[in-house]
């Protein structure tokens, strides 16, 4: 019992104030894209070259953050020349088309579906589908319920059945032999139901969008509503998605 | 060359000077040295110029490896020796190569042969779900069947789980994955040398270490580049912190599903203490697009350093305290104890690895048995524990997560002089012709394992991958027998095996 005493003493409180304040990010992560349009079109396309997921598009000047990885190759190539990854973690969108940025994010809280907040802003309730995912989207989503971001704060939880759900949170570039099931997942949920997909795989196949086996994108098979980008996403940038659109 | 050769772990080997036998030969010889307590690495078939071959790794106290021309039909291996049933059901499905007398001939990830053979399984691939799948079904008045999955109650990856159970008791547990097979292997070989890493680490997240430095050390092999010191160290630290974050995180949810929630609390917000220390290192939370061939795309300047000193010193008391917490709480101990025990024969059949091998009693560690990076020069222990039970598998992650705390700090206090890798198109540096390479680490859930062959132009012939869950998951149906089904998810937890990893 003393053990126990202590270990709770040592533990202390550790629930971050997101969104009053934001946390501190380790200096070397790498969040929302800036581009500067004013560098040589040889280095950009020399950036386009080196992108391992071809995410950049040259001739607009933008980056698409539904591909990229986030890995930085394009940021040290260009020495920031080009691109510059902030520390900003609040990069969902709720339009697909969004995710092509120079930098210039339109406000989640503000275009996001207005009457989901209506429904959902005091209680959402969230079913996860991995499909296909690398268990690093899930990890990040894991971590929610853990004392530090602590979730369920917000009337958020995730629940073990779909006929429980609001929303569906899938991940993965969707396999064929996954598609199914996610289908017969998201019946399963009530009317009206929310689509968020989280990771570059979920976005547009991301490192596996060559393959035969997986969806280019889960909007090509349901109707997404949040669209949350990252390679895992930082589980803040998932915070964030979920309290802009649903809450602010 | 008439029998196996030895190879070296992490270098470049001629294809030429791997003995190519007569089947017959090849068969004989693998069979020998499996029972004779050899272990499987690689056994996969490949198509060269127009012909299937076989090609085997083996382990002893050494790696052997040996090929043969493949047949399109033969008697299999399994029957004879178990550590080949996953192997060869895998080839069937990759290559339509069918294994006569094989007892549990099942599809292993539903897809399609790849040289458009007639299928093995008789699989119809125009339907989306994995069916036509046999289940194993035991028969009698009170038997029931119990389904579970794919899509299941956590945030965790799917797959399906079939409990022939007698009451509360499970008499066979058959697991069928391959809901997850994203055609990782198919992806490797076409790929971009850009666009190489970027998919090794994508293999299994949460691996992203271990299978990055498999990628990394099978180029570094066939293009003949060196790795400095210094990047060796950096990796050495980004595989501890891997092993570190995944132990603490499976040891608070071993304390959840026991609902002992304060340290699984605990445990769960530590862990994310530890992928952040990844993320200090390389800005990703998973390390990914830290470990590239050559080196490390990041260096540990001294204001990292300092601040992963401080964070390992501020957190290694809670570690330790919350670990004394669960060890000495009776009422764990109560669930832990004699929970799914796997005897240590039955894992050396099955041909466990990890922490699941080394809590049956199987002393296996890769970063002792073929060191790479910087593990030559640090001492590890054998965490060999014999019980084999749930309470093994937590006792073996304790004693890793103190060893890996050790090893990091002991590592921090070095000096780490190495030029990050460059990006760009700078090359893959070109890869040498007719070579072979394989290459082995110790991911947290035990060896992790990438068999690379080039053609005669020194394009990439045949990218075999191997997690070490590939092992792993018929361990855990072996802990199920005779266990209570309301202990499956610590039994589950315990193993916490991958199932992208296994699917590709």
């Amino acid at each position: 019992m003393l053990t126990i005493l202590k270990n709770r003493f040592e533990q202390g409180y550790r629930t971050c104030n997101y969104p009053k304040e934001k946390p501190a990010v380790f200096p070397r992560y790498r969040g929302k894209p800036v581009i500067q349009k004013t560098v040589d079109p040889e280095m950009v396309k020399a950036c386009a070259d080196a992108c391992p997921q071809d995410a950049i598009v040259v001739d607009k000047m933008k980056i698409d953050m539904g591909r990229c990885i986030f890995c930085g190759t394009c940021e040290r190539l260009s020495k920031g020349e080009f691109v510059t990854f902030t520390g900003d973690f609040e990069i969902s969108t709720a339009n697909k088309a969004d995710l092509l940025t120079d930098g210039d994010l339109p406000s989640l809280a503000q275009h996001a579906k207005q009457h989901f907040k209506k429904l959902f802003g005091r209680s959402l309730q969230l079913r996860q589908v991995s499909a296909a995912g690398c268990n690093a989207c899930e990890a990040d989503l894991n971590v929610l319920a853990t004392p530090f971001f602590d979730l369920a704060r917000f009337g958020i939880n995730f629940v073990a059945s779909p006929r429980h759900a609001d929303a569906i949170v899938v991940t993965g570039p969707v396999s064929r032999n996954m598609k199914t099931a996610l289908l017969q997942t998201y019946e399963a949920v009530p009317e009206p139901r929310v689509v968020i997909a989280v990771g570059s795989c979920t976005l547009t196949g991301g490192p596996f969008s060559h393959s035969a086996e997986v969806a280019k994108g889960l909007d090509t098979i349901l109707p997404v509503d949040l669209f949350i980008p990252g390679c895992p996403p930082h589980p803040l940038t998932n915070l964030h998605g979920l309290l802009a659109f649903f809450k602010a | 060359m008439t029998q196996f050769t030895t190879i070296p772990c992490g270098g470049r080997v001629q294809r030429a000077d791997i003995p190519h036998l007569s089947f017959d030969t090849f068969r004989t010889q693998a069979l020998d040295i499996v029972k004779n307590g050899g272990k499987v690495v690689h056994f996969f078939a490949y198509e060269d110029q127009g012909t299937m071959k076989l090609m085997a790794v083996l382990r002893t106290h050494e790696l052997l490896a040996a090929g043969c021309d493949a047949p399109e039909t033969y008697a299999c291996l399994t029957k004879a020796c178990e550590p080949f049933h996953l192997f060869e059901r895998e080839m069937a499905e990759q290559y339509g190569i069918r294994p006569e007398g094989h007892p549990w001939l099942k599809m292993v990830r539903y897809h399609k042969n790849i040289r458009s053979k007639p299928d093995v399984f008789n699989n119809d691939y125009t339907e989306d779900i994995p069916g036509n799948y046999d289940y194993y079904q035991v028969k009698g008045d009170e038997i029931h069947e119990v389904a579970v999955g794919p899509v299941h109650a956590g945030v965790i990856e799917p797959g399906h789980f079939r409990f022939n159970c007698i009451g509360e008791r499970v008499l066979h547990l058959e697991i069928q994955l391959g809901y997850q097979h994203r055609g990782v292997e198919s992806l490797l070989l076409t790929a971009k040398s850009k666009q190489l890493p970027m998919l090794a680490e994508n293999i299994a997240g949460d691996t992203t270490i271990g299978h990055g430095l498999c990628m990394a050390q099978a180029v570094e092999a066939l293009a003949s580049v060196q790795v400095d010191e210094g990047a060796k160290i950096i990796r050495t630290i980004a595989l501890e912190l891997e092993r570190l974050a995944n132990h603490i995180g499976d040891l608070g949810a071993l304390c959840m599903d026991v609902a002992f929630l304060a340290p699984a609390n605990y445990f769960g917000r530590i862990r994310g203490d530890f992928l952040n220390l990844s993320l200090l290192l390389c800005g990703n939370r998973f390390g990914k697009g830290l470990v590239r061939p050559g080196g490390v795309r990041f260096t540990l300047d001294d204001k990292i350093r300092k601040t992963l000193d401080e964070r390992i010193k501020e957190l290694k008391p809670q570690v330790e305290h919350v670990l004394e917490l669960i060890f000495s709480a009776s009422t764990v101990r109560a669930r832990f104890e004699g929970c799914g025990s796997v005897r240590a024969e039955d894992a050396d059949h099955l041909g466990l690895v990890g922490p699941a091998g080394r809590a049956s009693g199987l002393a296996y560690d890769a970063r002792r048995c073929f060191a790479t990076e910087h593990y030559p020069h640090l001492l590890i222990p054998e965490n060999a524990k014999t019980t084999g039970d749930v309470y093994a598998r937590a006792r073996v992650r304790y004693d890793e997560v103190r060893q890996s705390i050790e090893i990091i700090q002991f590592l921090i206090g070095k000096s780490v002089d190495t030029q990050p890798v460059e990006d760009g198109i700078q090359a893959l540096q070109a890869l040498a012709p007719s070579s072979f390479a394989v290459t082995l680490n110790e991911g947290w859930r035990g060896e992790v394992s990438h068999a690379v062959l080039t053609d005669d132009a020194g394009n990439l012939l045949r990218y075999k991958v191997k997690d070490p869950s590939f092992h792993n998951w018929n361990g855990l149906a072996m802990a199920l027998r005779d266990t209570g089904i309301s202990d499956f998810p610590l039994n589950n937890k315990s193993f916490n095996l991958s199932y992208c990893g296994f699917d590709l």
